[in-house]
């Protein structure tokens, strides 16, 4: 077994714990399985895209880098467009359903439909073949005990670490972060203790987009940009969301990890084709034997 | 009809409250200021009715409360005593009549916006986060923090934190007020039931209320903690905070109110002195099952 696995693991865990941040608070807070989440990191990913091909500038390669200065602009602007998508989508679809007291089998269904809408959105604009941010050709740089990784790739693995924490912070030592985390708990409660619930959920639809968003640059540099990048990404993405417990970000960015090192693991140890089976088996494992995940409190 | 509170029992009785009970920054009244400046009515309920179904819940309640004062609501269960709270706070909405709160009619406002208007209430069962700290309890109740947008938190970092700061050092200081201090780090699931009723009271407070509705705070609460309750709720109305008090305890409602409304199937029965109408024969008659309870 080769230990490059562990660095393979690592970036597309930042990947899918980026994404997974996203589904685990929105499940905490909204109570449903949001599968519509895996459009946000494609179209994250478009956006980035967009803005870098309308500006003709700013792609020369920075320093040991693939890209300019333009794509984490790019990728800023990405981030707020889609966090307002996530709003717009919220805002047409799913609040109609909160507001008519709707199941939570209804609201799944319906983020099918807007996943479904929202591909083939992107499909019909950009077309199915994949692009890519940069074509610069990047050697790997040895790290030491025969591990390897692009300086694209430990700059991805710093920006998802400063991210997490950002994230962390923000619900543990903000007014806005103890007011979704007390949405979380009891919405109702929540509201009669002064809670604007409705801000509450717009934070959230926007922060999960915005780090969807994220993951989609990242996935789009280090990989490639194609319309079904997030909707492969969405078992991964769930896997990681609840084996991190649901509610929680350290959770999920620990779960993503986790899931990636399985996957890259799979793919030395039993194939490539197997990879996809990955996020499936460790599902199914923790619903049985962990229901409440690494980092969840159990119900009680 | 209309009952204004008379002369205040816990006048005295705050003053002599100890010095835990005496200086909260940031409360109203805080420096010693007067409770009856305004003769505008604190809250003011005119003729609220709802019903559900066939059973009038309150029918035509009026009352009026002054600012800074303190109004017990007593009445045997199944009154319409909660319905009136849920009425006032908002988690009902009138069939017909008016609420207003400092002359703003805000019938038909959220719960939310009548928090931000400066009514607080607690709950009859005590209902804390409980996977959150009691200090974090706390602290999700203060209104109109630039940190409770997003955006606040990334361009106003400054202000967020300098809110921050000064809304722990309140939350601190009203644990310590209400002696949760020492279980401020713990999760709230862990507080006894009476604990949990003193963090309902800190969590209104933080909200800085002008007006706090306080629903059956000495109901299963051990004798012990209940004089400190008592004392508690004399010292933050003395501090000029308006106090409208659901109890069954009579020694309670007798040893904080000047006045009270009893009410019984939905409607206004009696109001008074305590001692005045605890001998009312129609207040005894609804309280021993004369009237439907």
């Amino acid at each position: 077994m080769n230990a490059q696995f562990i660095v393979d693991g690592l970036i597309a865990g930042s990947m899918i714990g980026l994404g997974a941040i996203g589904v685990t608070l929105t499940y905490a807070i909204l109570r449903f399985a949001n599968f519509a989440h895996g459009e946000f990191i494609a179209w994250g990913a478009y956006l980035a895209l967009a803005v870098v091909a309308a500006v003709p500038f700013g792609m020369v390669p920075i320093g040991p880098f693939s890209f300019g200065w333009m794509l984490p602009i790019a990728a800023i602007a990405a981030a707020l467009l889609t966090g307002g998508l996530a709003i717009l989508i919220d805002w047409l679809l799913f609040a109609s359903f909160r507001r008519r007291g709707s199941a939570t089998i209804i609201m799944v269904i319906a983020s099918f439909g807007a996943s479904l809408a929202l591909r083939s959105l992107l499909e019909f604009v950009f077309t199915s073949k994949p692009v890519y941010f940069t074509r610069e050709l990047q050697i790997a740089m040895p790290l030491g005990g025969g591990l390897r990784a692009t300086p694209d790739q430990l700059l991805m693995l710093g920006v998802t670490a400063i991210l997490v924490i950002a994230v962390h912070l923000l619900l543990t030592r903000t007014a806005i972060g103890r007011q979704m985390r007390a949405v979380s708990e009891n919405p109702v409660l929540a509201r009669l203790a002064g809670v604007d619930v409705r801000r509450v959920i717009r934070t959230v639809w926007c922060l999960g987009g915005a780090l969807a968003a994220g993951a989609g640059v990242m996935a789009g540099l280090l990989v490639q940009i194609r319309p079904y990048m997030g909707f492969d990404l969405l078992l991964p993405l769930f896997a990681a969301a609840i084996l991190g417990g649901i509610g929680s970000v350290p959770g999920a960015i620990l779960g993503g990890l986790l899931v990636g090192l399985c996957e890259a693991l799979a793919v030395q140890t039993v194939g490539a084709e197997w990879r996809a089976a990955v996020g499936f088996v460790i599902l199914t494992l923790v619903l049985l034997l962990r229901p409440q995940g690494i980092l969840g409190k159990a119900a009680t | 009809m209309t009952a204004e509170n008379g002369p205040r029992r816990n006048d005295g009785q705050a003053a002599a409250a100890g010095p835990a009970s005496s200086r909260v920054a940031g409360w109203p009244g805080a420096n010693g200021q007067g409770t009856r400046q305004n003769s505008v009515p604190a809250l003011a309920v005119t003729d609220a009715s709802i019903a559900f179904g066939p059973l009038r819940a309150v029918d035509r309640m009026s009352f009026q409360l002054d600012p800074g004062g303190m109004l017990g609501l007593i009445g045997p269960n199944g009154a319409g005593k909660t319905t009136m709270f849920n009425l006032i706070a908002g988690s009902l909405k009138p069939d017909s009549g008016t609420i207003a709160i400092g002359g703003v009619p805000v019938q038909s406002e959220a719960a939310s916006r009548r928090i931000s208007r400066g009514l607080a209430r607690t709950f009859q069962i005590p209902r804390p986060f409980a996977g959150m700290t009691v200090l974090e309890n706390m602290l999700t109740a203060p209104q109109g923090q630039t940190g409770e947008r997003l955006l606040g938190n990334l361009v106003r970092l400054k202000d967020v934190r300098r809110q921050e700061r000064a809304a722990v050092e309140r939350a601190e200081e009203l644990l310590e007020f209400l002696q949760l201090s020492r279980l401020a780090g713990e999760e709230a699931r862990v507080l006894s039931g009476g604990q949990r009723k003193l963090l309902e009271l800190g969590r209104a407070m933080m909200a800085e209320p002008q007006i706090i509705l306080l629903d059956e705070p000495a109901a299963g609460v051990n004798p012990s903690l209940l004089d400190f309750i008592i004392d508690r709720i004399a010292a933050i109305n003395a501090r000029g905070i308006t106090v409208l008090l659901i109890e069954h305890n009579m020694d309670m409602i007798k040893r904080l109110c000047g006045r009270v409304l009893v009410m019984a199937s939905g409607r206004l029965l009696a109001e008074g002195a305590p001692q005045d109408v605890s001998r009312d024969p129609a207040v005894i008659e609804a309280y021993l099952g004369g009237a439907p309870a």
